[in-house]
């Protein structure tokens, strides 16, 4: 297991490192050329709503094995004001700042596994992995 | 960084390069509309064969320069989608709703002309 050194996302240009770190990873890690777009465009939005909706925060990446699979997860942590609702920020559409809404459902669609944990006032950590077929 | 809008006939051709930062993404609106507004271009190709990843907001930026476009009377052809852009797109739930498409430049500039001169 080894484990990238985390990607602070505290402008915007860190949301297109974080986005080129994780191609890059995933590209190692074997993923094929469509997985490396929902990778990037996944660690996209993460880093994207860290940037909008956070003072700043980090994406770690990171590759995972379990028993044959191989994969790689993707950290995003802030300790930002933190989401009051989980159910109605993972609906389609739904957004604070005038965007698509797309962010989130989206991630969870594009990657195998998604989990959100959330305090707030205290931050958030949605932790994600896409598994190698 | 700029994208530069080249000059081709009556027509504007915008072959996307570049990472596209956000920077670079709103940018390019505001120069791309400026640039129809001088030359009265009715038609313009943005092509995106060399762009591997559009997330939510990108896609955003470029819906809506489609419809600045359209608003100034210009009509927008995109080209040269990827395969994995599309399907990334598809999967997010971002529709580019009412935008015309095309496989390369070349099918582009041809659905622009049946489009302007019938
Ligand atoms: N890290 C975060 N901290 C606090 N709030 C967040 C965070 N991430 C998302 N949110 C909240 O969840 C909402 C939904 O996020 P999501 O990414 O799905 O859509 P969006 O960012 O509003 O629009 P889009 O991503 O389509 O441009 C946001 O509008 C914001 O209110
Ligand atoms: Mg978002």
């Amino acid at each position: 297991m080894r484990t990238q050194p985390s990607v602070e996302v505290g402008t915007e240009w860190g949301i297109v490192s974080a986005r080129q770190a994780g191609r890059e990873l995933a590209k190692e890690v074997g993923f094929n050329n469509v997985d490396q777009a929902r990778i990037a465009t996944a660690i996209s939005e993460l880093a994207r709503n860290i940037y909008l909706y956070t003072e700043n925060g980090v994406i770690e990446l990171e590759v995972v094995e379990k028993d044959a699979l191989k994969g790689m997860k993707i950290i995003a942590r802030d300790d930002g004001p933190g989401i009051e609702n989980i159910r109605d920020v993972m609906e389609d559409g739904y957004s604070s700042s005038g965007g698509l809404g797309a962010g989130l459902p989206g991630v969870k669609r594009l990657l195998d596994e998604f989990d959100i944990e959330s305090e707030l006032g205290n931050g958030t950590v949605i932790s994600t992995i896409k598994w190698l077929r | 960084m700029r994208i530069p809008i080249l000059k081709l006939g009556k027509y504007l051709l915008i072959s996307i390069q570049v990472e596209l930062d956000d920077q670079t993404a709103i940018q390019f609106q505001e120069d791309l509309l400026n640039r129809i507004h001088q030359e009265g271009s009715q038609g313009i190709v943005i092509d995106l064969t060399s762009v591997d990843m559009i997330d939510s907001y990108i896609a955003k930026v470029i819906g809506d320069v489609v419809k600045m476009s359209n608003l100034m009377g210009a009509k927008v052809v995109l080209t040269g989608i990827q395969p994995a852009v599309a399907i990334t797109l598809v999967e997010m739930g971002v529709s580019l709703n009412e935008v015309h498409t095309a496989l390369d430049l070349e099918q582009g500039l041809e659905t622009l002309q049946q489009e302007l001169e019938g």
